[in-house]
């Protein structure tokens, strides 16, 4: 279980995250919803070990991750596919694939799950030789949840992985995420679309100005009157 | 009129002068590739491997000196890098840059020092100043090797950069450092062997340079390291062809230019001229990335 602890993160003076407490159950899909500037990329950014944070803990298995280096928190298997894709553009398919097995040895293990991902994504590889950034966007997407998986993640944090795509790629998307965690990975989504990312959710946290002011299952958010005023009235994309 | 085996030369010494520039352009050109770094320090790097070579020279034989003068070299590249570019990785980049011509600067005055801003003369490796006969044209052998070598070592580096472990993390780091670090990359790892390369390629080139040249000084360094920047810029800085290239148009024109008796003293100010022209219609060099600026 990834369990977080009282939380404090902030960049300068602007206090990002305060005293946040989460856990991320083992075989789950848990999201974290919250309007721009909540301050959920900072939270798997913190997780990952990409920002320093002020206070707080955040272990897995009882392992404590603040304050290990970024390779090290992979190793114990968290990975995260950043927001905004952020694939390696003048890299191919393929590299970028193997650029996220890039701790990994095991080289005929690589090459069974190169193939798992392109199971999971055919479109990557009729596309493998092409250069990510010529991809279109829902491509990129699945590279970047592709590149995260060939790191054979125990958790995979995903931070918006919908956004900015046609709500049918997004479909797909959701559709994946469902299939990665029937596999056993766990996941912790982080989505403005909450009404898809809460239908999904097993276990649901909402995030203001960096504190969680709700969490519950994924059923009980959706019924919950507040949040469907605030995230679920306005379609809002 | 001249002889065409008087061309022939020229062309050959433009394409000798070209290999050297290309060596030292492919530190200044990998390392902004991926630390967007101007390593003012380079052509100093350079010098100190010309020093090394005279300094290890009084007590052994050059053929013995020589693979030491390439680690030393190397040793020195990296660690300037960890001295005074890692501390400040999160810095602005106006910093570094300053942090790199405190280094330079620091470089010159060491040698200053040492050598009581005397040249010394290089010790000769043998057998590379022996001249031998090519139809009507006479070269000696730095000539030949120089851009043999230049061009078998460009190869490798590319096939090191395009089909290896190391060089897919280099592409990946260029690119994003952040993301990079997602991916498990240990990005001050691959920033040193960056350093390896260009600090290794710049003692190679200050072998074949300085024994051409005869002598080594403090200062010497810093015009080949300005042509080779230029070299660099020219080709499209970030881009190891790019810099290849554009450093073999640089040699190749000016050796012409020098043979001019009218325009031979311009030959510094013809190379910045060039490179203005090129960046007037290229802003981004021949063979330059878009500027993305790094997330
Ligand atoms: N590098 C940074 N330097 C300074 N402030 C930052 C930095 N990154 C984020 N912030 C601030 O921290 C707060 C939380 O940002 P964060 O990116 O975590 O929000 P978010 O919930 O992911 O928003 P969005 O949904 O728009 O992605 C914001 O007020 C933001 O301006
Ligand atoms: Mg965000």
């Amino acid at each position: 279980m990834l369990k977080i602890k009282d939380l404090h993160v902030s960049y300068g003076g602007i206090r990002a995250l305060r005293g946040v407490d989460l856990e991320v159950p083992d075989g789950k899909i848990v999201t974290l919803i919250g309007a721009n500037g909540a301050g959920k990329s900072t939270l798997l950014r913190t997780i990952s070990g990409l920002v320093k944070a002020d206070s707080g803990s955040i272990t897995y298995n009882d392992n404590e991750l603040l304050g290990k280096p970024i390779n090290k928190v992979l190793e114990e298997g968290i990975a995260q596919v950043p927001e905004g894709r952020r694939v390696f553009a003048d890299l191919t398919v393929l590299e970028n694939l193997k650029v996220g097995a890039y701790l990994r040895k095991d080289k005929a293990e690589i090459e069974k799950d190169i193939q798992w991902v392109y199971s999971l994504f055919p479109r990557l590889e009729e596309r493998h030789w092409q250069l990510a950034g010529t991809l279109s966007g829902g491509e990129q997407q699945m590279l970047a949840v592709g590149r995260a998986l060939m790191s054979r993640p125990k958790v995979l944090m995903m931070d918006e992985p919908s956004l900015g795509l046609a709500p049918l790629v997004v479909q797909g998307i959701f559709d994946i995420i469902r299939t990665i965690n029937q596999q056993g990975v766990t996941v912790l989504l982080i989505e403005q679309n909450a009404n898809m990312a809460l239908k999904i959710a097993d276990l649901a946290y909402v995030l203001e100005t960096g504190v969680i002011t709700k969490t519950g299952t994924g059923a009980e958010l959706l019924a919950d009157e507040s949040i469907k005023e605030a995230y679920l009235g306005k379609k809002k994309k | 009129m001249h002889e065409a085996s008087y061309y022939i030369q020229l062309l050959l010494s433009g394409i000798t002068v070209g290999s050297l520039y290309a060596l030292i352009a492919i530190g200044y050109t990998m390392v902004y590739g991926i630390l967007r770094l101007i390593n003012f320090a380079h052509g100093d790097i350079f010098m100190m491997a010309g020093f090394f070579m005279v300094y290890l020279c009084t007590g052994m034989s050059p053929l013995v000196a020589l693979p030491l003068v390439l680690i030393m070299t190397v040793i020195l590249g990296v660690l300037i890098e960890r001295a005074a570019y890692k501390p400040l990785r999160t810095a602005p980049r106006m910093s570094v840059m300053i942090s790199a011509i405190g280094v330079s600067y620091l470089l010159q005055n060491l040698a200053t020092y040492v050598t009581g801003g005397l040249a010394r003369a290089y010790p000769e490796i043998p057998g590379l100043k022996n001249t031998i006969q090519l139809g009507s044209v006479s070269v000696n052998w730095i000539t030949i090797i120089t851009p043999v070598l230049t061009i078998l070592l460009v190869v490798v580096l590319v096939l090191l950069i395009n089909h290896t472990k190391i060089g897919m993390a280099m592409r990946a780091v260029s690119r994003d450092f952040e993301t990079a670090q997602l991916m498990g990359i240990k990005i001050n790892n691959v920033i040193s062997v960056t350093f390896i390369i260009g600090s290794f390629l710049a003692a190679v080139a200050s072998v074949l340079y300085f024994t051409n040249y005869g002598q080594v000084s403090p200062m010497i360094g810093a015009m080949p390291g300005l042509k080779a920047f230029v070299a660099a810029v020219f080709g499209g800085i970030g881009s190891i062809p790019g810099a290849v290239i554009g450093a073999y148009i640089i040699g190749v024109c000016e050796s012409f230019i020098k043979a001019n008796e009218t325009f031979s003293v311009f030959s510094n100010a013809f190379t910045f001229a060039l490179l203005i022209c090129v960046l007037l219609f290229r802003p981004n060099g021949l063979f330059g990335e878009k500027m993305t600026e790094k997330v």
